[in-house]
């Protein structure tokens, strides 16, 4: 096995999320150090090919059809900071009163910076009860997670946090 | 890996009827991304449980699709509305094709 080198010695802050203007292309400052950032990466770590935001949104226009998404009705509960990225717990809940009428159908779950971005993908019936889950994830960096809620009536919620990964999890 | 472990499962034995129960499930499977590399430089091919689904007197109730992202030793924890006492059944397939199962009673008052 190759020693793990990403998590100890590439820096993984403000990897892809810093520098970035709002449309998701770098700012000036971001792409200098970006540039730089991108060096010394492929010196260093050129060992796994990990998502970008874009292949992310891209994968939820795809699945989601371009539908706008609202906020809140979806919590996303998850450490702020993992100290080991290969179990790091995740729990989502979602605000619904779960009957035939108004149900939540799925919640998606991705990670924008794990080798493949999908985490998981939940089917829900009004037998559940409560649109609430838990499991427990791997982050290979520092990344957000997003999880999107769809309910009966085909409208979207989501929901984003950030976790601070120490040691990365992605079997390395 | 073939899913040779018996999960395990924790469910309330007895419930009220209208009563929400949280069932929590745990199994062993090393869920291999397909990301990682053998001494040899060699990838090691994907394994991964992808499909966990839960089952009240036969019929679905929730369904988790997992993939790469999900530890080792996939936990699950999810929520059920008791109506009626019955029997769950929990299924867990996984790349290889194989399938393994628990089921555990249910008593509503």
């Amino acid at each position: 096995m190759p020693p793990r080198l990403d998590a100890t010695l590439v820096p993984t802050r403000g990897l892809p999320t810093r520098g970035l203007s709002a449309h998701g292309l770098p700012t000036r400052r971001g792409a200098l150090k970006l540039a730089g950032l991108a060096a010394f990466a492929a010196v260093l770590a050129p060992r796994m090919a990990l998502a970008t935001e874009a292949q992310v949104a891209d994968e939820m226009k795809k699945l989601f059809a371009g539908k706008t998404m609202g906020a809140g009705k979806i919590k996303l509960d998850m450490p702020e900071i993992a100290e080991n990225g290969l179990v790091v717990p995740i729990n989502i809940d979602v605000d619904s009163p779960m009957t035939e009428a108004d149900f939540v159908k799925s919640v998606h779950v991705f990670a924008d910076g794990n080798p493949l971005p999908q985490v998981v993908t939940y089917h829900f019936t009004p037998e559940s009860g409560k649109a609430s889950a838990s499991t427990r994830m791997r982050l290979a960096q520092t990344q957000n997670v997003i999880a999107v809620a769809e309910m009966s009536s085909g409208q979207l919620y989501s929901a984003k946090v950030q976790v601070k990964v120490t040691i990365g999890g992605c079997g390395g | 890996m073939a899913l040779k472990s018996q999960p395990r499962v924790r469910v309330p034995a007895q419930a009220k009827a209208g009563e929400i129960i949280e069932i929590k499930t745990l199994i062993s499977h090393e869920m291999e991304s397909g990301q990682r590399k053998d001494a040899a430089g060699k990838t090691v091919p994907r394994d991964i449980i992808n499909n966990f689904q839960a089952a009240f007197n036969g019929k679905p109730f929730f369904t988790a699709e997992w993939f790469t992202s999900i530890s080792a030793n996939p936990y699950q924890s999810f929520f059920f509305k008791a109506k009626e006492s019955g029997e769950f059944t929990f299924t867990w397939k996984d790349d290889g094709g194989a399938e393994q199962k628990a089921t555990a009673k249910l008593t509503v008052a």
